[in-house]
């Protein structure tokens, strides 16, 4: 019961006017930026970092978590109406609602999206709720030699586990784990890889590598392949009520898309696109018109946008908790934390409480706005996507100039931003994953701080990370991790050539 | 969408920008293990002092440096559908040339002025010719910018011409 008071106490901070108006702001620039192709949460809260120093920290995280949820609302609209998912996370309902859309359902494509949307975000924050708890009471325990552990675990399922191809995930995560590592060494003040330039000494700002690679990096790439044309954006139609028989359809897939998504987002490994896609295949095996599968299946819809705000959901358990972020968003939302000094762990919910359970309860209150922001006011946001290519790639170009060139009116961070945004370019030629970047570049101070401090607890002695059982376990689980899928692909191999997959 | 062309023969080619990426990711791992080694370290820190963590991501990042340059001699790993996409250059040269552009001038001529012509060049990019209305387009833009987002955040960026002028006129004092 504890929980639920502290979680009252949450919605008395959350309820202030204050708070509601940051709460209706975030969802509402969240909503749009998921609805504009070429911008993203990460990317976003990147760029309104500095607010961090400006507003108290529960209005800052009730502003950026608003933006969060809302992007997955609003990408599913772009997904649905234009067939080019707007957010990573929504390619699987693009799948059926694009079909849904072209045979003028788009209406109740958008209806079953925003309604499973509300439904497994707000069973994922009572997820968040009763889990978050459990978690510190088990992370209590941790020492550094645990939290390092569990930082290489993370790192594996992130960049390894999860993506085409392990090498070129590990490389992104070691590139950014480099770019982290730029600046003055906190514990001896030792400067590393400045190469006498000054204005690295600070480190190079996460705000210059996260624009870099997800604004100019992705502006490139679009550029390169516009070539003048035009998207097709369908034009809404069929109502926003769905029928009896689509509710019928959908509350099933909706419920079993929140149960798919909630604990894979919130286990260490994180990731929102594999939810989204078990639960596609879920609702095929499971529907009792497997057939309308490819051609329009409202549970194919349903199910996978559950699935996915329930996983954006359960990210945030290990994040609060741990510190531990499993998506480039959350990793933004960390260095947030760092801005004021605060170090999201075990004790975090206790030091914090104002912090946390005020950001909970917005989510709730969050879910509900962005229900009515989705769906009654749907032609809003539809006539956003009719913004022409060339103005919209070019007022990201200016904001990501703005962002960046504001932090220290460096004219060094814009030619750090742009190299950053080319090599972005090529990684996206090359199938390189980009979020791995962020992790390692957020979460490798931490990682290389836990180590530091574990090997002065065991006086140097490296066998303290597989002598404690929880340390040993989370390493083994991370060894696993990495050639597991290998070792059982030679072992269950065919004897043939083999062929780069299509 | 290419299920048809499984049998036909796949055209070989070279996999140039493979190798580069591979012996660029190699080249990085030396230098940072090159500058790790010149960092001087004072022995109370010998044993997790602050070359541990560059030495782990030099190793890293050499040993993925050879796996990807092995991947890459055995004729590399871009997706076809990327390899068969020529980049159209000149798109990209125009939205090179905005980005150019900005950093030359944001410190002389200040925000504004960069911004529009970095709207302008992007926009081109896109295949927009109407080059007066993204410039009007361009400097609503980045004035709102200016006054809204950096006021609200807080930032002060680079002030020139414009700005100034501007400011003036709207609080009645000079600078």
């Amino acid at each position: 019961m504890d929980s639920f008071n502290q979680l009252l106490h949450g919605f008395a901070v959350a309820l202030t006017p204050v708070n509601l108006l940051w709460c209706l702001l975030g969802t509402t620039v969240g909503t749009a930026i998921g609805v504009l192709p070429g911008i993203g949460p990460a990317l976003t809260i990147a760029l309104l970092l500095p607010i961090t120093f400006q507003v108290e920290p529960a209005a800052a995280f009730i502003l950026f978590a608003g933006i969060y949820y809302g992007a997955m609302y609003g990408g599913s609209t772009t997904s649905i109406l234009l067939n080019t998912p707007g957010e990573s996370a929504t390619i699987v309902t693009a799948l059926e609602g694009n079909k849904m859309a072209r045979k003028g359902r788009g209406g109740a494509a958008l209806a079953t999206s925003a309604i499973g949307s509300f439904v497994a975000g707000t069973i994922g924050t009572l997820g968040i709720v009763f889990l978050a708890p459990v978690v510190v009471d088990f992370a209590l325990s941790f020492g550094p030699a645990e939290y390092f552990s569990l930082m290489v675990f993370s790192f594996v399922t992130v960049s390894a586990v999860l993506g085409s191809s392990a090498i070129r995930g590990l490389t992104s995560l070691f590139a950014g784990i480099f770019l982290g590592l730029v600046g003055i060494d906190l514990q001896t003040g030792q400067a590393r890889f400045t190469f006498g330039v000054p204005e690295l000494l600070d480190g190079i700002n996460v705000i210059v590598v996260v624009v870099g690679l997800f604004a100019v990096g992705e502006t490139f790439y679009v550029a390169s392949r516009y070539r003048h044309g035009k998207d097709e954006i369908i034009p809404l139609k069929g109502s926003i009520w769905m029928t009896r028989e689509e509710w019928k359809r959908s509350w099933k897939p909706w419920l079993r898309g929140t149960v798919i998504g909630f604990p894979i987002g919130a286990m260490p490994a994180g990731g929102a696109e594999i939810p989204t896609f078990l639960s596609y295949f879920v609702e095929k095996k499971l529907s009792s018109k497997p057939e309308e599968f490819g051609h329009g299946a409202i549970e194919g819809v349903a199910g996978p946008e559950a699935a996915n705000n329930a996983s954006t959901a359960g990210v945030l358990v290990p994040l609060l908790t741990l510190g531990l972020p499993t998506s480039a968003t959350a990793a933004i939302l960390l260095s947030a934390f760092q801005s004021y000094g605060i170090n999201p762990g075990p004790l975090l919910l206790e030091s914090q409480p104002t912090l946390v359970w005020g950001l909970i309860a917005s989510l709730f209150i969050g879910n509900v706005m962005l229900l009515v922001l989705n769906l009654p006011m749907i032609a809003l946001w539809v006539k956003m996507l009719q913004i022409p290519a060339p103005q919209l790639y070019a007022g990201i170009l200016v904001f990501a100039t703005i962002g960046t060139y504001g932090i220290t009116q460096s004219p060094v961070d814009l030619v750090l931003l742009y190299v950053v945004g080319a090599i972005g370019y090529v990684m996206r030629r090359y199938d390189f994953p980009t979020a791995p970047v962020i992790i390692g570049m957020i979460l490798g101070p931490l990682a290389e701080q836990n180590f530091r401090q574990a090997m002065t607890i065991s006086a140097g002695d490296i066998s303290a990370l597989v002598t404690r059982p929880l340390s040993a376990t989370l390493l083994a689980l991370a060894v696993l991790a990495l050639f597991g899928p290998k070792l059982y692909a030679l072992a269950t191999r065919p004897r043939q050539p083999s062929r780069s997959a299509g | 969408m290419s299920g048809q062309q499984a049998d036909r023969p796949v055209p070989r080619h070279r996999p140039v920008g493979e190798l580069v990426i591979a012996l660029g990711v190699i080249a990085l791992a030396i230098v940072i293990y090159w500058q790790t080694m010149a960092m001087p370290v004072s022995p109370i820190y010998a044993q997790a002092g602050p070359t541990i963590a560059p030495k782990i991501s030099a190793a890293g990042l050499g040993l993925l440096g050879l796996a990807l340059l092995a991947a890459a001699l055995r004729g590399g790993w871009q997706p076809d559908e990327e390899r068969e996409t020529a980049p159209d250059m000149p798109a990209l040269l125009w939205v090179l040339a905005g980005l150019v552009l900005n950093v030359l001038l944001i410190g002389v001529a200040g925000f504004t002025v960069a911004s529009i012509l970095l709207f302008v060049c992007v926009a081109r990019g896109f295949g927009s010719r109407a080059f007066l209305r993204n410039t009007l387009i361009g400097a609503a833009f980045a004035l709102i910018a200016y006054f809204g987002f950096a006021e609200a955040l807080g930032i002060n960026i680079g002030a020139g011409w414009v700005e100034n002028g501007l400011d003036s006129l709207l609080r009645g004092k000079g600078h």
